[in-house]
């Protein structure tokens, strides 16, 4: 049915519990058919060019030609895959650490499989979500971390996922499974890069599980070629007391959708969003949210800032939602976007599905331009105007990259803003 | 240094400044007083490059140049300052890489090289000290929830540190207690010099008492009504600006 299908088949091999998985969701998607705008849920995100893009599998033996492109964020960890295929040549293993593990998928499932088995697949929904149901049938490879009871491994998890092609377009799914026991602390950056100018597909699915009093730092930092597609869905399933904060930077890509989610399952657990888009040109960033509160006590902060620029467009679409169970919860959520051309748009919503009566939860959403005021400060001592204008975009963006807690990624996502946004 | 010759201005269709003729030469420090509403900030907020306000008519020469053609920055670079009524607070963006990218630009336009921030560090601590501020409003952001008393601190060490050639003061002394007046005046009267001179708008005679000024002018309903030394100040804290605005209207009327 579509040229995607075509192309890439259904991956084959391995235990038979994945092949079954594979075979309903390849059935799932060949159902749903790619998403139009008249899905509200794609409302104002069309993604005709993937659906009529012939992609081909990434090319092999690319590795060497990406060595360049590989970015240095200071982990001793750090796993490369190429075009959704671990390239073991370019990574590092790192320091051991104790019950600490980092393996490709395709490692994972040939030395035991278990934890694979009874983990993924399980958490990210499909039965409306045709590019989850895509990835399921056709990733090729991914990563696993676990993290084990009480374990704290000091530096972050770097998984680095680059496209690297040589002129058609083409495609990979990659597949994480974060699992993080009980009492531990971890942090893990996926980290999405391509070769400048390049066109293809990266369609990813991530997984993380969080034991009782587990804490994940996760980063998302989706520096893509200004060329390429993307799509992510995050899924997080939480334990009592556990605490997730997701750093998400939205900055390359042409078109992209990010659906980040958390569902908090166990008594007092919280979970912060944290995240940046940044559309410039004619670049589109879709980012939808949600919370799902399902016990008492649990509490959400989601701040998402948007910087649009020449004619990009964004969506942030934040939802919330409060089971009858889940009283004493206390959910904020903030959208803040600024725009810095009159030709950008911003489409954003809230929305709040509250069946509690014992709860406090806020949301708001705004837009604006760069103050005026503080521009006139900044040029009367002297800062020309282009510059006083830069600084006081990424003063907008610090609130969000002040919170992401190691600092390599922090800066090195702060120097890119700066550069995108003077281009 | 700054000659003010007809100058007319207005916001939207409110017309504010009706006629300003004024000269300010090197070493000299000229008060401005008047009433709310008499213009005498719209004068300040123009002469800095405030876009709001749409000049009509007349001239502004500085150091002999049209200063009403240059943007804001070219102003500051060129050495006029303008201590601001209302400092504005820029969450996200630091003290010190505010204060060092002002000077720096500054610098750069004087042919003279960067400062890094070690030795901007050195530097702003020693202004601090003189103007009796905490340190601590160097770890924090611009103006950012700085009381009233640490913003126009802050305004006078930017100030010090760009060391302009005129500096127009802005009401820094409305909001300040007796302590933080006492500062703020120190540390301008430690940047006169035969080279600079300052405009102070104030409302007040108090502030004149502590920065002695050679020549007062009073505004009124947009013009300077009258002009006189720092015995006019005295003056008009005794008579109060009542007084003033019906000399306006007599003259108006003549």
């Amino acid at each position: 049915m579509t040229s995607l299908l075509e192309l890439q088949t259904i991956q084959t091999g391995g235990p038979a519990w994945l092949g079954q998985m594979r075979r309903e969701a390849y059935g799932r998607f060949a159902e749903l058919g790619f998403p139009t705008t008249k899905d509200e849920e794609w409302k104002y995100t069309n993604v005709g060019p993937i659906a009529k893009t012939r992609f081909e599998r990434g090319p092999a033996g690319a590795a060497r030609a990406g060595k360049d492109l590989l970015p240095d964020l200071g982990c001793s960890t750090r796993l490369v895959f190429v075009n959704g295929i671990l390239a073991p040549e370019l990574s590092t293993p790192g320091t051991v650490v104790r019950g600490v593990a980092v393996r490709s998928l395709g490692e994972a499932l040939k030395a035991d499989g278990g934890a694979v088995e009874a983990h993924l697949g399980r958490y990210a929904r499909t039965e409306r979500q045709a590019f989850t149901a895509l990835n399921t049938a056709l990733w090729e490879d991914g990563a696993i971390v676990e993290i084990g009871r009480n374990a704290v491994p000091g530096q972050p998890i770097h998984l680095v996922f680059l496209s690297a092609g040589n002129g058609q377009p083409w495609a990979s799914h990659p597949r994480v499974l974060i699992l993080a026991e009980r009492g531990s602390q971890a942090a893990v950056i996926e980290h999405y890069t391509g070769a400048a100018g390049s066109r293809y597909f990266t369609n990813a699915v991530t997984e993380i599980v969080l034991g009782e009093g587990a804490i994940l730092d996760h980063y998302r930092i989706q520096d893509e070629s200004e060329g390429a597609y993307h799509i992510a869905t995050v899924q997080g399933v939480q334990g009592r007391n556990s605490v997730l904060r997701s750093h998400n930077a939205v900055l390359g890509a042409a078109l992209s959708r990010n659906d980040i989610n958390s569902a908090l399952n166990g008594e007092g657990a919280e979970c912060t969003l944290n995240g940046l888009f940044l559309v410039t040109g004619e670049r589109h960033a879709d980012i939808h949210t949600l919370l799902d509160h399902a016990k008492p006590h649990c509490g959400s902060r989601e701040l998402y800032k948007g910087i649009l620029d020449g004619r990009g467009v964004g969506v942030f679409n934040g939802k919330i939602v409060v089971r009858p169970d889940a009283q004493k919860t206390n959910a904020i959520q903030s959208n803040r976007n600024l725009l810095l051309s009159a030709d950008a748009v911003i489409n954003t919503k809230p929305q709040l599905e509250i069946f509690a009566d014992d709860v406090r939860c806020t949301h708001g959403a705004t837009v604006g331009q760069i103050d005026s005021e503080a521009l006139f400060y900044m040029q009367s001592r002297g800062i020309p105007g282009a510059e006083a204008r830069d600084i006081l975009t990424l003063a907008f963006a610090s609130e969000v990259l002040d919170e992401m807690g190691w600092e390599p990624a922090r800066e090195r996502l702060r120097r890119e803003a700066h550069e995108i946004l003077s281009r | 240094m700054l000659k003010i010759i007809n100058l007319q201005a207005k916001v939207g269709e409110k017309e504010i400044l009706k006629g300003i003729d004024l000269e300010v030469k090197a070493g000299e420090v000229h008060a401005i007083m008047g009433p709310n509403g008499s213009g005498k900030s719209t004068l300040a907020q123009v002469l800095a490059g405030r876009e709001i306000y749409e000049v009509t008519g007349g001239q502004v020469l500085f150091e002999g140049r049209d200063l009403l053609e240059m943007a804001p920055e070219e102003r500051a670079v060129e050495g006029v300052f303008l201590a601001f009524q209302y400092p504005v607070e820029i969450p996200g963006v630091s003290n010190p890489y505010f204060l060092r990218a002002a000077l720096n630009s500054v610098r750069k336009h004087r042919g003279l090289p960067e400062v890094d921030a070690f030795d901007f560090t050195e530097l702003a601590k020693q202004k601090m000290k003189l103007l009796e501020m905490d340190e601590a409003l160097m770890k924090r952001n611009v103006n950012a929830g700085f009381s009233g008393g640490e913003k126009k601190r802050n305004e006078i060490l930017q100030l010090a540190l760009l060391e302009p050639k005129l500096a127009v003061l802005d009401e820094t002394d409305s909001g300040l207690d007796i302590d933080a007046l006492k500062a703020v005046s120190r540390g301008v009267n430690a940047l006169r010099s035969p080279e600079r001179a300052f405009l102070v708008v104030t409302h007040y005679q108090r502030l004149l008492n502590h920065i002695v000024p050679d020549f007062v002018h009073v505004m009124a309903n947009g013009r300077i009504v009258r002009s006189g030394d720092k015995s006019l100040a005295l003056e008009l804290e005794q008579k109060g600006y009542a007084e003033m605005d019906e000399l306006a209207v007599s003259e108006l009327v003549r």
